[in-house]
This record gives structure tokens, sequence and C-alpha cells, in this order.
């Protein structure tokens, strides 16, 4: 199909046989705000909310930490020695920081929860949003992004910005607050030790740096090995037929034991620098306890005014400043994941939607004494509604099918044009045939009409309308469209039949599904109309496939119809059902047909023949058998000998 | 479940030394981190509370030393972690590829292809993954728990108590949730990934969409059906919510009930069962059990879903091919005489339903037969019995005079080539390719059989010709040219056989025909086989078999077929009377 003519266009797919090394971020920061923008737009509340949650749980644990001390210095010891204690103090005070946990368990659930709406609520949005503005993209976005590459946004993209959201933004955020609130509690019992412990932290930062920075570079070699090992896969997986055939076992176990030896030494050393990465920081952080508790000892002696008291709880506190550090350089490769998945998929939402200048838009219509009117009701009668703005008159033309293309030239790529000097012209009722190798731009032909694509120069007119003047949507939906390769969808047989008219009774859903000579092998199925078909109609024939997609373009019933014959891969009998479907589908409309068979050649009002890009010859059966030209000995098949 | 990881865990092989090793440091490790605390508490207690500097500078010294030794088990833990888990995935991978190298047709048919490369690919990463996992905290997580566990006991059995009941009530809580939740994101998940495949749809279809102007249609469709997702999502993750505060709670109730109790135990017996030291170091243990809880509910979540993937790995492994080479292998095929004596043949024996029935057929060395009939007919299982791809259940199919299961199935293969119907190109030059099917080829012979295939025309056309680069999957060449391509590859095999399969169906008719004038005239003594939907390409065969439904409905030349086939007829009339095949694809 024309995806094979966009080749020179499309790019390395990001899942193809090497993968590289992932492209920079250009601008994170900017890139980081719009996420957040982006979630923040519904959510503002929610995530002012889920701020003040996260203080209000770490406040809470920071109390828990003090609590202890308080406990020791201001109850046990005081009532130890009292001679007869009294509990109720100690009785309320457990139970003040009772109320502050409970506050403290609550905030927290209350944060869980508002995230979950948070982040599937984003999610649900931006799969939308996605979705959406995809269904709007020119044709040309399919041709030219692969479409396992289309894919993966709405999976892997879609997933590591789920794990930025839901993770690791508040995960960042508590271990700010965190960082914050214990910084301020050390500084405020003694500045040189915060000094102290900074350098430690100043250290294991470089230290974890250092091996995030070696670990990156054995991670992208890593990538590259999985790539090669998962592309010789696929290839021999596909193969594993031929290789049997060709005895080819021995040396394809050779080759990919290489790949496989490569990639094992790659994920070793990845992996390795990960799992370090723990126990250095763990062990830095036990080394910076040590050093405050000796700095703190000899602050204390020489009486710098650090008291016991002081110390201890600066002790804890250099505790807790570790942990927040550890967890923030945890998340750093996670975001970066994310801002990456985010770029491609802001790049899809970027991605400029088809856009449709026409205004001529297609009307019902009465018809009486050559006078159209417009009309609600569905009479059969379509007209175009041509609103002049010059002289603000509105013109009426009956909608017939007369299609002209007047020199028409036509590139997927400007720099290179593939259909040159164009012309043809189809009345009517016609039936136009085209022929020529593969290649040769029959496809690209049909691509035209219905504007999947625009031309680069020459006119296209429809009803002697040109087609660029003719909304998109009206001027499709009145062309009728049968494809080489059949797509059904997931759903009934009668919910595809009716794809082509979304409100058809089932009366005429059997109708179209006679006309195409469906009925028959439909009503052979476990459920008739109702039948589940999935995977593309994986359940279904091809010829079947066929029937339906016949059934589906004759319930529209459109006044023109392009139809790409398929090539005789199935048996005679089904093929000769399908094509009779074709022909009564063909009745009295215009149709564009690339035809591969012999009956519907010889059948056609005009045949042209192309040959790379060009009309090399036109006319009837007989005219062209008689010119004994290209179509001559395509015909005879004997144009090897000449 | 056992056998599976048997299976698995037979091809840890050489990393076992890392395997033991990781999860012997992961516990040392765990020591050190709980001595630690003691000497941290030591400090205070002892050093910084009397002043007592030189003890800081020596527990000071000590815990550096631990630290030390820490470090050095934390990182010989990562290092060996990392290696017995990469190592172990690498073995799988081989053991997997190189036992599909020895799967029969049917083993390959059993496993999609699709299936075998997630297998090969994503399962073995999720293995790895659960295993480094396993390896480094399925030990280190308990040991943790009870260490400090024992250390609480031996402060104070009555307080420690508490831990207790709060583990047992938590790891409740934890399995219910867990339970609970991984039952909703299995529900989401599959309908997640039927919202993907609709996408997956739209995309390969958005012709259609856009032909009939349904994009708004397909996108309430969508939004429906994301709708329902995110509520789905939503109750699954609300369960999960649970986790956090549920840990907190547990934490924050044994700490107020141990400052309490403790407090009081401490005031009432003056010091002398509790001290305040010890009332810490309990109130520390305290985080680090219920963690261990956590994680080892994590453990659990995580292994219970890799282990469908170690189920998909182990099956590829445990699969025998059904296809083996006999014991005493003949190595000489004397002519390329082919035989079916009363052959019946299904795709799985026992119960499968029969697609050749019944089969007897008697074709001379040198012979050109075509075979023709409707899909479905059973063409190819046909000749895929003659050499070895499949074999019959019933009846001898004979090669050379000997049944075809006598053979060495190296030599039958490189005697009886077969052109598949599905048939690729591997990445690599053209001569690579052509090369497979004679490794030790000059290139005179390579030009040679491109010739016979007619390949050679477009092949001079490109600009790197023979050394040109074929994509993967051959994307690079048209249906026609890889088709010719494949025919010039088992050329190269010199065979005594050739069975082409559909072979030249997006081939001209010019070209199909002169290929099989260009064999006539080469190759005279090769006896070739065709199967073709065209009748032009077999009606000047010697002779003709007419498949019907699994059996031979006619055998002859074409002008007996004529007078004698029915199917024959109608299928000769429908091609040439009019609605025959126009053919286009000249490239």
């Amino acid at each position: 199909m024309a995806e094979q003519k966009v080749k020179e266009l499309k790019p390395m797919g990001r899942h193809g046989r090497n993968l590289g090394p992932k492209p920079k971020i250009e601008n994170p920061g900017k890139l980081f705000m719009r996420i957040m923008k982006y979630v923040s737009k519904n959510y503002l509340v929610h995530m002012i909310l889920v701020v003040i949650c996260i203080f209000t749980v770490v406040l809470a644990s920071v109390q828990g930490t003090r609590f202890t001390q308080t406990l020791i210095d201001d109850y046990i010891l005081p009532l130890m020695v009292t001679d007869n204690p009294d509990f109720s103090e100690l009785a309320s005070a457990i139970g003040r920081v009772a109320v502050f946990y409970g506050i403290g368990a609550a905030a927290s659930y209350l944060q869980t929860r508002l995230m979950v709406y948070v982040s599937q609520g984003t999610l649900k949005r931006l799969r939308n949003d996605m979705f959406t503005h995809m269904e709007e993209l020119p044709i040309k976005y399919f041709d030219t992004n692969s479409h396992g590459d289309i894919m993966s946004l709405y999976t892997n993209d879609i997933d590591t910005l789920r794990q930025m959201i839901s993770q690791s933004i508040p995960q960042l955020i508590n271990s700010a607050v965190t960082v914050v609130s214990v910084f301020a509690s050390m500084v405020a019992i003694s500045l040189p030790l915060t000094g102290i412990t900074i350098i430690m932290v100043v250290l294991m930062m470089i230290a974890s740096g250092k091996i995030v920075g070696k670990s990156g570079q054995y991670f992208m070699e890593q990538q590259k090995n999985i790539g090669a090992v998962n592309g010789y896969i696929e290839e021999m997986m596909e193969g594993q037929k031929v290789v049997k055939v060709f005895c080819h076992e021995d040396e394809s176990i050779r080759e990919f034991n290489e790949l496989n030896d490569k990639l094992f030494e790659s994920a070793d050393r990845a992996n390795k620098f990960v799992n370090v990465m723990g126990p250095v920081n763990n062990q830095l952080g036990h080394l910076s306890y040590v050093v405050c508790a000796i700095a703190g000892g000899l602050m204390i002696s020489s009486g710098t005014g650090l008291t016991v008291g002081g110390l201890v709880s600066f002790l804890t506190f250099n505790k807790s400043f570790n942990m927040p550090i550890n967890q923030i350089s945890q998340q750093f490769n996670a975001i970066v994941m994310a801002l990456a998945g985010g770029e491609r998929i802001f790049r899809l939402l970027d991605e400029k939607p088809e856009a449709d200048d026409g205004y001529v838009t297609l009307v019902n219509a009465e018809i009486r004494d050559g006078k159209i009117t417009e009309t609600e009701k569905h009479t059969g009668k379509w007209a175009w509604k041509h609103h002049h703005s010059a002289d603000d008159t509105t013109e009426y033309i009956e909608l017939k099918g007369d299609v002209v293309f007047d020199d028409v030239d036509f590139g997927y790529n400007p720099e290179k044009i593939v259909l040159h000097n164009v012309d043809l012209f189809a009345t009517p009722g016609q039936k136009i045939a085209f022929v020529g190798s593969t290649g040769a731009g029959k496809t690209t032909i049909t691509n035209l009409i219905n504007r999947f694509y625009d031309i680069q120069d020459g006119k296209i007119r429809y009803d002697g309308i040109n087609i660029n003047k003719i909304k998109k949507d009206d001027l499709r939906r009145s062309l009728g469209i049968v494809l080489q390769d059949t797509h059904l969808f997931t759903g009934t047989v009668k919910e595809n039949i009716r794809y082509g008219k979304l409100d058809a009774t089932d009366k005429e859903v059997e109708a179209a599904a006679k006309l195409a000579n469906a009925d028959g092998f439909i009503r052979r199925l476990p459920d008739g109309y109702d039948t589940m078909l999935t995977g593309d109609g994986a359940n279904l024939s091809q010829g079947q496939r066929q029937l339906l997609a016949i059934a589906r373009a004759a319930i529209a019933d459109p006044p023109v119809l392009i139809l790409d014959e398929a090539t005789s891969s199935i048996d005679t009998r089904t093929e000769r059902i399908v094509q009779d479907g074709m022909d009564k589908l063909m009745k009295g409309r215009t149709t564009f047909v690339i035809a591969h068979r012999l009956s519907t050649v010889k059948n056609s009002d005009c045949i042209i023949v192309l040959e790379q890009g060009r009309i090399i010859e036109r006319g009837t059966h007989d005219q062209l058998i008689d010119a004994k030209g290209k179509y001559y000995s395509l015909y005879t098949g004997n144009f090897a000998e000449n | 479940m056992i056998t599976m990881i048997k299976t698995l865990a037979a091809h840890i092989k050489q990393f076992k030394t890392a395997s033991l090793l990781t999860p012997l440091c992961m516990v040392l490790e765990v020591v050190t981190e709980m001595i630690i605390p003691l000497l941290m508490a030591s400090i205070i207690d002892d050093g910084i509370s009397k002043g007592d500097m030189g003890h800081i500078w020596k527990t000071g010294g000590l815990m550096i030393a631990c630290a030390a030794f820490g470090l050095l088990t934390g990182v010989l833990g990562g290092v060996f972690g990392a290696r017995a888990s990469t190592g172990f995935a690498r073995n799988l991978r081989k053991a997997m590829f190189e036992n599909i190298q020895t799967f029969s047709f049917s083993n390959i048919d059993k496993f999609s292809t699709a299936g075998l490369v997630t297998r090969l690919t994503t399962d073995v990463t999720n293995i790895q993954n659960a295993y480094q996992m396993i390896l480094r905290m399925c030990f280190r997580a308990p040991f943790s728990l009870i260490i400090a566990m024992i250390m609480a006991f031996a402060i104070n059995a009555e307080l420690a108590k508490i831990y207790l009941i709060a583990v047992f009530i938590l790891g409740i809580f934890l399995m219910l949730i867990v339970s609970n939740a991984g039952k909703s994101f299995s529900e989401v998940f599959k309908k997640y990934d039927d919202l993907n495949s609709s996408i997956q749809e739209n995309v390969s279809a958005i012709r259609v969409v856009k032909a009939y102007v349904r994009e708004d249609h397909e996108k309430e469709k969508f939004t429906a059906a994301s709708g329902n997702i995110y509520k789905m999502f939503v109750k699954a993750e609300n369960i999960v919510a649970l986790n956090n505060p549920l840990m907190q709670i547990t934490v924050y109730t044994c700490i107020l009930l141990i400052s309490w109790l403790g407090a009081k135990l401490i005031i009432s017996s003056g010091g002398s069962e509790l001290t305040t030291g010890e009332l810490t170091s309990l109130l520390s243990y305290c985080m680090n059990i219920l963690m261990n809880l956590m994680m080892l509910s994590m453990i659990f979540v995580m292994t219970t879903m890799s282990a469908a993937s170690g189920r998909r790995i182990a099956e590829v492994l445990e699969e025998k091919s059904d296809i083996t080479n006999p014991d005493d292998p003949d190595t000489d095929i004397p002519d390329g005489s082919i035989e079916f004596k009363n052959v019946n043949f299904s795709y799985r024996s026992g119960d499968g339903e029969p697609v050749l029935k019944n089969i007897n057929l008697s074709i001379k060395s040198g012979e050109t037969v075509g075979i023709i009939g409707s899909t479905g007919s059973s063409k190819s299982s046909l000749v895929n019995l003659i050499s070895r791809l499949y074999d019959v259940n019933e009846g001898s199919v004979m090669v050379g005079g000997k049944d075809v299961r006598s053979y060495d199935i190296e030599t039958l293969r490189n005697n009886v080539a077969v052109v598949l119907q599905k048939n690729v190109l591997f990445s690599g030059t053209i001569l690579d390719n052509l090369r497979w099917g004679n490794k030790e080829a000059s290139e005179e012979e390579c030009i040679r059989a491109c010739r016979l295939a007619c390949a050679d025309e477009f092949i001079e056309r490109m600009p790197e010709k023979y050394n040109t680069h074929i994509e993967q999957g051959g994307s690079n060449v048209s249906g026609g040219q890889k088709q010719r391509l494949c025919i010039a590859r088992a050329l190269m095999k010199k065979p005594k056989v050739l069975i082409l399969d559909d072979s030249t169906s997006a081939v001209d008719t010019a070209t199909d025909a002169k290929i099989r004038k260009a064999f006539a005239e080469e190759i005279p003594g090769t006896t070739k086989l065709i199967i073709a939907q065209r009748i032009s390409s077999v009606q000047n065969s010697d002779r003709i078999i007419v498949l019907d439904d699994g059996t031979v409905s006619g055998f002859g030349t074409h002008e007996e077929l004529l007078e004698t086939n029915e199917i024959y007829r109608d299928v000769y009339e429908s091609q040439t009377g009019g609605s025959g095949d126009f053919d286009e694809n000249k490239d």
C-alpha cells in the first residue's frame, strides 16, 4: 500500500535493529514545567492539598523523632527520682503525640488517595487527548511513523509519565520537605556540625554522581546490546522455518551466542553500578554520623555551648538527613526517563492536525424540474452547497460523481515527484481501471481523490468544484473506498457493516450484506450477524473479510467508489463470489479501480496504463489491444520477449 | 510450580557461586546494619552522656570499621547479584534459543513467532529482575526481621511481644491488600490491553476511519473505554493506598505502646528491668521489623507476577522436538524420485482433523509436477512431508526409494530444497543470503543460481549488485524480487528435488514462464514440484496433481485433467474465461 511508497520518508523506528543511544532532551526544565502544567490544569486543588498533606506527614514523623528524647528527658528521668510517680502527665503527653500521629496517618492516607485521582485522572486525560488528536492527524503521519512507535507512546511512554506523576514527584516533595525541616532543626542546634553534615552530603552526591555517570555509559551500552539481541531474536524467530529448511541451526546459535554474551557483559556492568550505589551512600551516611559524633564530642569538651542533649538530637537528625538525599538520587533516573517519554508524547500532541479550508458542504437535496433545494430529509439525492462569499450567493450543484484530474503533479515528498502531469476524467457512472506495475502510482492516484494527500500542482475537480474547496469530511462521505488490505474493527459483524452508516437499520445491514454476497457466510457464523470479531477479524478468511468490507461500502451508498482489488491469492470459488459482490457494488457508480483481474479491466469504460508515475496509455480494452503497446504485452503476458 | 523452578534453576550453572555469595553478603551486611545502631547508642550513652571522649574515638573507629565492612559486603552483594542475575538471564536465553533451533515445524507452530520472541525477551528480563531481587532481598529481609526481633526479645521479652502481635496483624492486612489488589489489577490490565489493541486497530485502519469520516465515532468509543479504565484503576489503586497509612498506624501504635509501657516499667523498676538506652534501642527496631515485613510482601507480589514469565520460559525449555535423526542415518540419496504410500496426516496427531487422507503418489526422478487446489486443500502439507518438515501419521513418504525417516535430516533437507510459501530473507548482503544454501559457494555459483531464478536482471540494476544489503525481512526488495531471491537461495543447494510452494505468486507471468523454462533446460535431472494458484504456472508441467480437501482428485497431464477432472476444468475456465488474473506485478 501507500506505506511502502513513502518508505523514503520513514525515519528509523525506535524498535529498529540497532537501538542507538537515546537522544538528549533539549530543554528538560521547560519540559518538566509543561508536564506539571498539564497535570495541574485539572488538579491544581488536589496538588495543593497533596503538598499540604506531605507537610503534615513529614511534621508528624519529625515530631515522632523528637518524642523519644522528650519522653526520656522530660518524663522518665524526672519521674524516676520522684517517690510517688504520677503518670497522668506522661499519659497526656502520649495522648498528644497520638493525636499528632493520627493526623499524620490520616494525611498520608489522604495524600495517596488524592494522588490516585491526580495520576489516573491525568493519564486518562492524556490518553484521550492523544487519541483525539491522533484521529485528526493527516494520513501522512501514519505513513511516516512506524506503527510500533506510535503504539509505544500509548504504552511505554505513558507508563514512564505515570511513574513520575504518581511516585517520583510526591517522593521528591516529601524528600525536599524532610530535608528542609531537618536542615532547619540541625542549624538550630549547631552550625559547625551542620557544615560537617553538608560536606558529607556533598561527598555523597559526588560519589553517586560519579556512579550514575559511569553506569549511564554502561546502561547505554546495555540498551544497544539489548536492541541487537532483540533484533536478532525477532529476525530468527520470524525465519525459524527457513533456518530449519537450510539446516542453518548451528550458525544461528553461534551468532546468537556472540550477541548474547556481549549483552551479558554490559548488563552485568550496568547492574553492578546500580547495585553499588545504595551501600556506598549508606555507609557514607554512617561515616557522616561518626564524624559528627566525634566533632560534637570535642565541641562539648571544649565548651562551645553545645549540650549533650543537643548533640544527641543532632545525631538523630543527621541520620534522617541522609535518607531523603538517597531517595532523591534514586528518583532521578525515573524522572529523566519520564521526560524523554513526555517529550515524545508532546511531539504527538504538537503535530499539526489535518488542515481543512473547505467550505463547500454536502447536503440532502430535493430536485424538482432541475431546481435543487436543500432539505433535512434523507432523499437519496445529494447536492454540493457552494457559498460564494464574493456576492453572498449560495449555489447548489447536484452530486453526480464527475471527477477530473487536470495536469496533476504529486510527490509524497515535495522533492520527489511520483506522479507527473496526470490528466483524466470520469463521467458519472463510468468505471476507470488503473493498471501498471507495482510502484507505477496507482494507489497514489486514489489517495489524492479523497485528499489523504494534497497535490503539488494541477487541479482535481469533483462535479466541477475544486476539491480543495470541499469540506474534507463531506468529500470523503461522498466517496466509498474498499482497500486491498481489509481492516475490520473489534465488534460484531453487524457493527462492522454499520460502520458505513451508523444509523442503518438491521434491514439495511442485511440488504447491504446480500448485495455484497456476504449474507450467506454470515448466517453460517455461530451467532450470525451478532458474531464478535476480534483481532482485525482474525477468525474470518481473507475472502470473508473482503466481503464484509464490500458490504460496509455498500451500506454507505456513495456515488463514487475507489476500489483496490485483491491479488489472486484466494481460491477461485471465493474469488468468484468476491468478484461478483464487487461488480454489484460498482453498478451505477463512478468507480476508480486498481485492477488486478482481467474481467474488471475488460469491462471498464476506460483503462489507464501507468508507468513510473505517468499515464502512458489510455482507452478501452479493444482500443488498447489494437494499439499493441504496453497494455497489449501485459494482457498477453509475452512482453519478456519484446 | 516446583518443576518449573527446577527447570529454570538447572540453567544457573556457572553462576551458582555468585548466586550463593549474593545472599551471604546481603546477610552479612544486615549484621553490620544491626551492630551499627548498637554502636551509635553506645556513643551516645557511654560516650557523649558521660563526656568520655576516648570512648567516642574508640567506638567511632569501630563504627567506621563496621561501615567499611558493610560497604564491602554491600558492594560485593551488589556485584555478585548483578552477575548472578544477568548471567542467569544469559543462560536462559542461550538454552531457549538452542532448544528452539532443534524444534520441528510442529513445535514452532505450537508457539507463535510473537510468543517465542516475548519469551526470549520480555519474559527473560522479568525473570532476571525477579531473580536479582530474590537473591538480594529474599534472605536479607526475613533475616533482618528475625535478628531485630531477637534483639528486641533480648532486651525485654514482655515488651517485644507487642512487635510479634504487630507483625501478625500487619501481615494479615498486607495479605488482604495484596490479594484484593492483585485481583483488581489483573482485571484492569486485561481491559487496558483491550484499550491498547483498539488503539492499534485505529492506527492500522486509519484509512478506513478517515474514508468513512468516523473520527468522532472512534473518539467517542475510545473516551468511553478510557473512562471505564480510569474508574477501575482508581478502584484498584485505592486498595493499595491503604498500605502506607496502615503501616504508619502500626508503627505509631507500637511506638506509643512501647513508650508508655516502657516508661512505666523503667520508673516502677527504677531502671533495673529496662534502661532508657534500652528503650531507645527497642524503639529503633520498630521501623526495622515492620519495614522488612513490607519488603517481604513486595517480594511476594513481584515473584507471583514473574511466575507467569517463568512458566512460559519453562515451556520452551521443556519442549522436545518431535522429529529427530534416526539412530543409523542414511546419507545417500540415490535419486529424486518421490513416492507417497497410503499417507495419512494431521497436524495434531491423535485428535487432530486429518488434512491428508490416504495419499498414494509416485513421481519419477527429474519429473516436473504441478500441484493445484483451492486454499485449505493441503497443498503445502503434502510437500512439507517430503523433506520431513512434518512426519506422517500413517503410511510412508519415500525419496529415492527409501523412507524419508531413514535419512540423515541434514542430508535429506539439502537434497530436497523447499522454497516456503511464507519465506524470509535475512539482513545481510544478497551474497550472504544466497550462501545460506551453500556456505562455500563461489560468487560465480551464486550468479548462476540467480540467473536460473531470473533474479540476475534486477540485481544487476542495483547499485551494489550482489553486495546490496538486504534489510531485515527483505523489506527493501519487492515481493516478486524476494520470491526470486528465495528460489535462487534454494537452488544453491543443487538439490535432487526442488519444491516451490506458491513461490512465484508475486512474479509476473512472463518471468514466471522464463523461470520454468530455465529449470527445464538447466536442471533437467532435478525433480520439480510446483504449487501454484495460476493455472498458467502448472499447465506445462509433465503431470499435475489436483488436490481437493486433503485427497488427490486427479493426477495427470493438462489435457487429461481437462477431460477427466471437473475441479481442474472449473479452475481453468474461471482463469482463462474472463475473470482471470490480470497480471500487474511486473517489477
